[in-house]
């Protein structure tokens, strides 16, 4: 008899397909799919992926846009034994190779339209056996790779799926074996994969849906990308309730997306401030109205406070819940709704189940009011980066009891005499530009790495509607001429739309250090002027 | 060419940096990441002034609005039914 209660990630599919078959799990464009469905996906590419010789602890990486075979990809990997990895189809073919060789991936789900992508990073990922296509591949033939053997075979994942039975072999995962890791960006120019392992997934669903207090009736609205940990907990917390998820691409034409909501009786809409601020500039032109949400919830970025009125006018049945978070973990804390206008700045206190810490830099708690780092313990706290150790030991720290390890945020926060947490600033240079990271490092080395360009420093300006806007102050080679129009353009063949600076600016030279660092903080300042 | 197709492709190449050889006419603007809810927006700001009317909401959707093709016979339509 297997066990009611989740051990293994996955064990929340097999769950509600048991008790909820007939239940519609995911609703997109052109799919409707219930519970017995999506499970019996999965476990055909479960099958599948093990025919292909997919091992308990392999990597497995999904390459989709946000629809229901990127859902199947995640439980099917989960049911194989795999760990997953959901890269942003955004993703350019250098990054694509880096991820899919430090992961090691031995499979690969992708859209045929990103054939293009996926073969050059293919090239550099010799561990890669197997890719599988969703739709029509664009470029003509292509032809794997005879350089090395065992070639890399690509399938249509259609016919592969209709080709195995859903009869995966019990690959036998624990649940601290790996289940998921998650690109995210640093600032040292790389990603990193933050690895969680089943059992900091199981808890971590379970901490959200009770202080979200969701219920199997919800339907989950997502239109993050499910390469964000954001956007996948949506799925994996509509999976975990058996309640249903109404999967968009994305929030580029918001109009559709408040159809959808009304449509389908969207009752929780997660986003960013960007998402909040589109819909609010919507509802400032000719008034929206949503009255199934209840529930809006609200990470990567402060929500400016005058936001929620707003947002109670579209949905008045509506909790808003302020929240702080980091991939390390998935999520710090959040603010109780009845306190958004309470504590207005506040993003409130740990998620159940776990604590937090403001501590000073010998690590010991600095009095309410006092600006600290803010520290994280529970069983939410990932692993630590794959291949990193040195960058892991930059963010893990033994805590109170043996092979225990606790997070350091390197955020500065502070709390009030109630306790409750503010944030005050990144400690790194990070920006936040709709809600995603962005490494200044990682877009001044694209930068630098374009013909006709010298060097370049790329810094966060405030933006109303970005949060933060990337901007480069880039000098050119003696002698060249570049336009910004020139410059965003290669930008945009290496980095994800996000990424790519929103402004350049072009200088004869950067302000520097005596020991030739960019002073940013200049750069900045002559802005200001 | 009609003088509308050309109006729209040589705003998008200018303002989401692509080559206007390299676009497509029913290539799919999201898809390409070319075109976000930012972009959106301009986008329809650009063809309520360029073309004076008015986009209604309901009418914002990528049937309307996601490629060249599919803006061009959107705005033909719009524009069409205007001179009536």
């Amino acid at each position: 008899m297997l066990p009611r209660c989740p051990r293994l990630l996955h064990d929340s599919l097999r769950i509600a397909a048991e008790e909820h078959p007939d239940k519609l799990a995911v609703i997109t464009d052109d799919q409707r799919v219930s519970y017995r469905e999506l499970y019996q996906q999965a476990r055909r590419l479960a099958r599948g992926l093990q025919e292909r010789g997919v091992q308990r602890g392999d990597h497995v990486a999904i390459f989709l846009e946000n629809s229901v075979e990127t859902v199947v990809a995640v439980y099917g990997t989960l049911i194989a034994g795999a760990a997953f990895m959901v890269v942003n189809p955004q993703t350019k073919a250098d990054k694509l190779a880096y991820v899919l060789s430090d992961a090691a991936a031995v499979a690969l789900l992708a859209e045929g339209h990103l054939s293009k992508v996926v073969a050059e990073a293919t090239e550099q990922a010799p561990s890669l056996r197997t890719v599988l296509t969703r739709g029509p591949l664009t470029s003509g033939s292509l032809t794997p790779s005879t350089a090395r053997e065992p070639a890399t075979e690509w399938l249509d994942l259609d016919s592969f799926l209709a080709e195995h039975p859903p009869e995966p072999r019990d690959p036998g995962v624990v649940p601290i074996d790996l289940a998921a890791l998650i690109y995210t960006s640093g600032s040292t120019g790389n990603p990193k994969g933050v690895m969680l392992s089943h059992q900091n997934m199981v808890f971590t669903q379970a901490s959200l849906v009770e202080y979200l207090r969701l219920s199997s009736d919800d339907r989950i609205l997502n239109v993050l990308p499910l390469a964000f940990d954001y956007g996948l907990y949506q799925a994996i917390m509509a999976v975990h309730l058996a309640a249903t998820l109404v999967l968009e691409s994305s929030f580029s034409f918001p109009a559709k997306v408040i159809k959808r909501v009304n449509q389908e009786a969207v009752t929780v809409f997660p986003g960013v401030p960007t998402v909040f601020a589109t819909l609010l500039s919507l509802h400032r032109d000719r008034p929206q109205w949503m009255p199934s949400v209840r529930r809006y919830t609200n990470t990567a970025a402060h929500l400016p406070d005058d936001h929620v009125p707003g947002l109670w006018q579209m949905s008045p049945d509506a909790l808003v819940f302020k929240m702080y978070g980091l991939t390390e973990c998935k999520r710090v804390c959040y603010l109780e709704p009845e306190l958004v206008q309470v504590k207005p700045s506040s993003v409130g206190k740990a998620i159940p189940g776990t604590e937090t810490f403001v501590l000073d830099d010998d690590g010991n708690p600095v009095p309410p009011g006092t600006t600290g780092t803010l520290w994280v313990r529970g069983p939410h706290v990932m692993m630590g980066y794959l291949n990193l150790p040195e960058a892991t030991a930059h963010m893990l720290k033994p805590g109170r009891y043996p092979g225990e390890r606790m997070l350091c945020t390197h955020d500065l926060f502070r709390s009030d005499d109630d306790g409750f947490l503010y944030f005050v600033g990144r400690s790194d240079d990070i920006i936040k530009s709709r809600g995603e990271k962005v490494a200044p490092v990682e877009v001044e080395n694209v930068l630098a790495s374009i013909p006709g360009v010298k060097e370049a420093a790329v810094v966060g300006v405030p933006d109303e509607l970005l949060g933060q806007a990337v901007r480069a102050y880039v000098v050119l080679d003696q002698g060249t001429e570049m336009s910004e129009r020139e410059l965003r353009r290669a930008c945009m063949a290496r980095l994800e739309n996000y990424m790519v600076p929103r402004n350049v600016v072009f200088l004869s030279e950067l302000p520097k250090t005596g020991s030739g660092k960019v002073r940013k903080k200049d750069l900045l300042e002559a802005e200001q002027r | 060419m009609s003088e509308i197709e050309r109006d729209v492709r040589e705003f998008i190449s200018e303002n989401f940096i692509l080559d206007e050889e390299e676009l497509n006419g029913d290539a799919s603007l999201t898809r390409q990441g070319v075109l976000d809810s930012m972009g959106v927006l301009e986008l329809i700001m650009f063809v309520e002034e360029r073309f004076e009317l008015k986009v209604p909401d309901e009418d914002t959707l990528p049937e309307n609005f996601d490629s060249v093709d599919r803006i061009v016979a959107y705005l033909n339509d719009r524009l069409a039914t205007a001179k009536r």
